[in-house]
C-alpha cells in the first residue's frame, strides 16, 4: 500500500464516519417527530370528538414532548447538506439535478408547512377554533411526513437510480422523468417502511413514558389512556413495518442482491436458500421465500455475484471482473469524451459517447480495483439486520402484552411489563438505527448504486480537516443530546395532571 | 386594503402573544438560536466551505470531470 493509498483511505474512512455520525444523530429526532405527530393527533382528535378537557391536557403534554424533540432536532439535517458540498463535492455535482428538485421541494414544504402550522399548534389553543387547531396539529405531522418523502426519494434514487441520463459534457445526471424518480416503487416502499417505523418508535416512546408514570404512580389516568393509544398505534405500525419490510426485501433482492447476500452472510446461494436466524440456526427455503415469495426462488450469494451466475430462468448475470472491465471502458470513453470536448473535436466526442452509452450501466465499476471491494462489511450488515428484526419482534410482543393487560385493566399489577415498556425506549432506537445501518452500510462501496463508489464521490480534502470536524460534531451533538434528554426528562417529571 | 392590514396585524399579534406567553419554550428557543448560530456562523463559515463554491458552471464541470478521470486507476 502506498502513502497515497493510506491517505486516501484515511480521508474516505473519516468522511464516511462523519456522514454516518451526522445521519445517525439526525435520525434520533426524525422518527420521534413522525411518531409523536400521529400520537398527539389522535389525542387531540379525541378531545375534539368528546370535548373532554382530559384529552386536551393529554394532547398538550405529548405536544410539549414533540416540541422539545422538534426544537433540538431542527436543522440537524442541514449539516448533511454542508457535508455534501464540502466532503462529497464530486457526488453532489454528479447527482445535482436529481437531488436539486426533491431537496428544494423538501425545504419549501418543511419550512412553510411545519413553521406555519406548528405555531398555530403551540400558540393557538385559546385563539383559534377547535377544528382549526386540530387541522393544524395534523398538518404539522403531514408536513413532517411529506418532508420525509422527498428525502427518501433522494435516498432511494441512490440505491436504485432511475429516470435520469448521464451527460458527460456537464458531468451530471440530468432528470429525464420526474415521476419516475419521485414515484419509483422502491421510493414508495422505502417511504412507507421508514415512516411506519417512525410511528412505531413514537408509539413505543409513548408506552415507555406512560409506563414510567405508572411505575412512579404519577398522572395515572393520562398514562393509562396514553398507553392504550400508544399500544394500538404501535401494533398497527409494527404490522405495517413488517409488511413494508417484506416489500423492501423484494426490492433488495431485485436491485441490490449483494446487500441481501451480505445481510444474510450468504456466500454461496442458489434455489431454496435458507434463512440464517443466527449463525448455526437456519430455516430451509425461508430466504428464498423472503427474497422472491417462492420457497424455491433463486438467491445469489456474495461469491456467486463476484463470480457471475445464471438464474434458473436462463438470465446470465456478469461476473465482477466483467463489470469492472466494462466500467473501465466506460471511464476511458468518458475521458476521451472530455478530451474531445476540450479540443472541440466532435468526431472524437461522438465516438466516445457511443462507447460510453454501451457501458454506462457499469460506470462505477471502473473505479473498483479488487472484486472483493464490492462486498460490504458482512458482519456489521448481518448483525444489524438481526438486531432490527429481532428487536422489532420483541417490541411487537411487548406492545401486544401491554395492549392485552391494558384492556383487562391489569397493567398496574404487572410491574414487570411496565419495566419492559420503559426499557423498550432505548430498544426501539437501537432497532431504528440498525435499520439504517443495513440500508447504508449494506450498499457499500456505492454512493450511487453501480454508478459512483464512495472513493470517487469523496472530495480531495486533507484527512486532518475531516477529523477536526468529526470531533467538533461529536462534541456539539453530544451536548445537544444531553440537553434534549435533560429537558425531556424535566418535562416528563414536571407533568402534573392528576 | 384595510382587511389586509387587519389580517397582517392579527397574525403579528398571534405570534407576538404566543412568544410572550411561552414558559419552557424560551429555553428551547435559546437552544435553537444558539444552534443555528454555531451551524451557520461557525461551521458553515470556517469549516464547511463548498469545494465548488465560487466557480462558474463550466469550471465546476471541468473540476469534477478532472477529479473523476484522475480517480481512474490502472
Amino acid at each position: 500500500m502506498t502513502l497515497l493509498d493510506i491517505t486516501d483511505s484515511a480521508l474516505l474512512d473519516w468522511s464516511r464516519a462523519q456522514f454516518a455520525l451526522t445521519a445517525c444523530y439526525h435520525w434520533l429526532f426524525v422518527p420521534l417527530t413522525l411518531g409523536l405527530a400521529l400520537v398527539m393527533g389522535i389525542m387531540e382528535t379525541n378531545y375534539v370528538r368528546t370535548k373532554d378537557e382530559f384529552w386536551k391536557s393529554t394532547a398538550q403534554f405529548w405536544q410539549k414532548l414533540f416540541g422539545i424533540n422538534f426544537a433540538i432536532g431542527v436543522a440537524t439535517g442541514i449539516i448533511l447538506e454542508f457535508e455534501f458540498g464540502t466532503n462529497w463535492s464530486n457526488y453532489s455535482w454528479f447527482v445535482g439535478d436529481i437531488f436539486g428538485a426533491p431537496l428544494a421541494i423538501e425545504g419549501i414544504v418543511a419550512f412553510f408547512m411545519e413553521a406555519t402550522f406548528i405555531a398555530v399548534m403551540f400558540f393557538g389553543w385559546n385563539k383559534v377554533g377547535r377544528g382549526f387547531h386540530l387541522a393544524s396539529t395534523w398538518l404539522t405531522g403531514l408536513g413532517a411526513t411529506l418532508s420525509a418523502w422527498w428525502i427518501l426519494v433522494a435516498n432511494s434514487w441512490m440505491q436504485h437510480p432511475v429516470g435520469m441520463e448521464f451527460n458527460p459534457e456537464t458531468v451530471r445526471n440530468e432528470m429525464m422523468d420526474f415521476f419516475a424518480v419521485a414515484f419509483a416503487p422502491e421510493a414508495v416502499t422505502k417511504f412507507c417502511h421508514t415512516v411506519t417505523s417512525g410511528w412505531m418508535l413514537g408509539a413505543v416512546f409513548t408506552v415507555g413514558v406512560s409506563s414510567w408514570m405508572l411505575l412512579r404512580g404519577r398522572n395515572r389516568l393520562m398514562a393509562l389512556a396514553s398507553i392504550k393509544v400508544g399500544a394500538v398505534v404501535g401494533i398497527v405500525a409494527a404490522l405495517l413495518v413488517m409488511f413494508t419490510g417484506d416489500r423492501s426485501g423484494l426490492d433488495m433482492a431485485r436491485n441490490q442482491p449483494m446487500k441481501l447476500a451480505a445481510a444474510e452472510g450468504l456466500e454461496r446461494g442458489g434455489q431454496g436458500a435458507p434463512f440464517s436466524v443466527v449463525p448455526g440456526i437456519e430455516v430451509p427455503g425461508a430466504l428464498s421465500f423472503l427474497a422472491t415469495h417462492d420457497f424455491e426462488g433463486f438467491v445469489p450469494g456474495t461469491q456467486d455475484i463476484i463470480d457471475g451466475y445464471t438464474t434458473p430462468d436462463g438470465e446470465r448475470v456478469p461476473s465482477a471482473a466483467e463489470k469492472m472491465a466494462r466500467g473501465k471502458l466506460a471511464l476511458e470513453a468518458f475521458k476521451d469524451f472530455r478530451e474531445g470536448h476540450a479540443k472541440g473535436d466532435q468526431n472524437a466526442k461522438n465516438e466516445a459517447l457511443k462507447t460510453l452509452n454501451e457501458h454506462k450501466a457499469y460506470f462505477g465499476y471502473g473505479y473498483i480495483q479488487e472484486a472483493e471491494e464490492l462486498v460490504p462489511p458482512v458482519g456489521l450488515v448481518y448483525w444489524s439486520f438481526r438486531v432490527m428484526v429481532g428487536v422489532g419482534c420483541l417490541l411487537l410482543l411487548v406492545l401486544l402484552l401491554v395492549w392485552w393487560y391494558g384492556r383487562q385493566n391489569r397493567l398496574e399489577q404487572n410491574r414487570w411489563l411496565l419495566h419492559a415498556g420503559l426499557w423498550s425506549i432505548p430498544l426501539v432506537y437501537l432497532a431504528s438505527q440498525a435499520g439504517w445501518i443495513v440500508a447504508e452500510v449494506g450498499r457499500q462501496p456505492w454512493a450511487i448504486q453501480d454508478l459512483l463508489p464512495v472513493n470517487a464521490a469523496v472530495s480531495s480534502l486533507s484527512a486532518g480537516a475531516v477529523i477536526t470536524t468529526f470531533v467538533l460534531f461529536l462534541i456539539i451533538f453530544t451536548v445537544l443530546l444531553i440537553a434534549e434528554v435533560r429537558i425531556m426528562c424535566r418535562a416528563i417529571k414536571g407533568c402534573q395532571l392528576d | 386594503m384595510k382587511r389586509i392590514i387587519s389580517s397582517v396585524t392579527a397574525v403579528w399579534r398571534f405570534y407576538r402573544d404566543g412568544f410572550r406567553q411561552m414558559t419552557w419554550g424560551r429555553t428551547l428557543w435559546v437552544i435553537i438560536i444558539l444552534k443555528l448560530l454555531v451551524f451557520f456562523l461557525v461551521l458553515r463559515l470556517f469549516f464547511f466551505q463548498p469545494v465548488l463554491g465560487g466557480k462558474t458552471e463550466a469550471e465546476k464541470q471541468e473540476t469534477v470531470g478532472r477529479e473523476l478521470i484522475e480517480g481512474i486507476r490502472p
